[in-house]
């Protein structure tokens, strides 16, 4: 049976690379490879992961340089002459091995209103929203993010500005400027906008590559701004 | 500086820098026609000295660098050397006053 040799982050903030050697296997993922060596080679390495299959966004790692979503990604796929080096996502403190502490990641969903803002109560009828509608349409195409923190570790700006919101809170943002329920847009789009927001992304466009949902905030970022400019130019800023 | 001014200087650097492309191009071919035609210094002066037009796009150039050139150094400055805030705006406002004086010197060093 061939082998694969793996080097895998140990440590905080300040580590090493540990190595070992994984038996190769048919349609093996990455996440497969980390979750044998906890397993079966070393019961102390920390990893994260839950649904196995593309949903959570919980398993996203650097893999050989790349942040990616490991229980979709195959060895094959990334693997260099049998190697593969897995390290923490970029851009996140590192807790422990493999994991990140994601809050500062979801902390700015908040501080970019990534919440549903409506004025409905249960009492009222449904709202009507055309699935063709121009909105709607914008919607669907960010709306599918799973959070996994891909882009925002695979972002230049982040790394740069710490402060820089990210292609995933400022998608979100987004998604809630489309939705005609929505009645929040006013705070919302001053909490985007800016030097800490969408007017901060240099369009390097690493998010839109590396999404595994093949969503692209970049674009969404793009719309931010012209809405931005449109209420900044009727004063509603 | 509040989130307001900060997306309207994001629009400032965006529409210099569409001027700046148009007078990027026209300042080009006006050196390489002067070249090639072996126009000397004095030549050159004739033709801007009192030349109201050429005045006039020199010092949109300028005003166009005067305004894309800090707004781009104060990017750079905050995301390279981590340096922001007001300071910061206020040494960038400085280049940016400075670029005007040099530049309209310039301008009216051919003019006048």
């Amino acid at each position: 049976m061939s082998t694969l040799s793996v080097k895998v982050w140990r440590g905080t903030e300040s580590g090493h690379y540990q190595e070992f050697e994984v038996p190769r296997l048919e349609s093996q993922t990455v996440l497969d490879v980390v979750t044998y060596i906890q397993r079966s080679l070393d019961p102390t390495l920390s990893y994260r992961f839950a649904c196995r299959v593309g949903m959570c966004g919980s398993c996203a790692m650097t893999v050989n340089g790349k942040a990616r979503w490991t229980c979709r990604t195959h060895v094959s796929k990334v693997a260099e002459n049998d190697c593969i080096e897995i390290a923490p996502l970029h851009n996140l403190p590192v807790v422990k091995d493999l994991v990140t502490d994601m809050q500062p990641f979801f902390d700015k969903w908040a501080q970019a209103q990534g919440r549903f803002q409506g004025n409905k109560t249960r009492k009222d009828d449904f709202e009507r929203v055309q699935p063709e509608s121009r909105e709607r349409t914008l919607v669907d195409a960010g709306i599918e993010c799973i959070g996994c923190g891909v882009c925002y570790s695979s972002c230049d700006v982040v790394a740069w500005n710490p402060d820089y919101l990210g292609p995933a809170a400022l998608n979100r943002a987004w998604t809630l400027v489309n939705d005609v329920r929505d009645t929040g847009n006013k705070t919302r789009l001053a909490a985007v906008a800016g030097d800490a927001g969408c007017h901060a992304c240099h369009t390097h466009m690493s998010c839109t590559e590396r999404c595994p949902k093949q969503l692209s905030p970049t674009a969404g970022i793009a719309g931010l701004k012209r809405a931005v400019l449109t209420a900044a130019l009727k004063g509603e800023l | 500086m509040n989130v307001r001014a900060q997306a309207l200087l994001w629009v400032a650097q965006r529409y210099s820098a569409m001027v700046l492309a148009l007078c990027v191009i026209v300042h080009l071919i006006t050196m390489i026609y002067a070249v090639r035609n072996g126009l000397s210094a004095a030549e050159i002066l004739g033709r801007t000295r009192g030349n109201t037009a050429w005045a006039g796009f020199y010092a949109l150039f300028v005003a166009a660098v005067a305004i894309h050139a800090p707004i781009g150094l104060r990017n750079i400055i905050s995301e390279t050397l981590g340096w922001r805030g007001r300071s910061l705006d206020i040494a960038v406002l400085v280049i940016g006053l400075l670029l005007v004086l040099w530049g309209l010197r310039a301008v009216w060093a051919v003019f006048g």
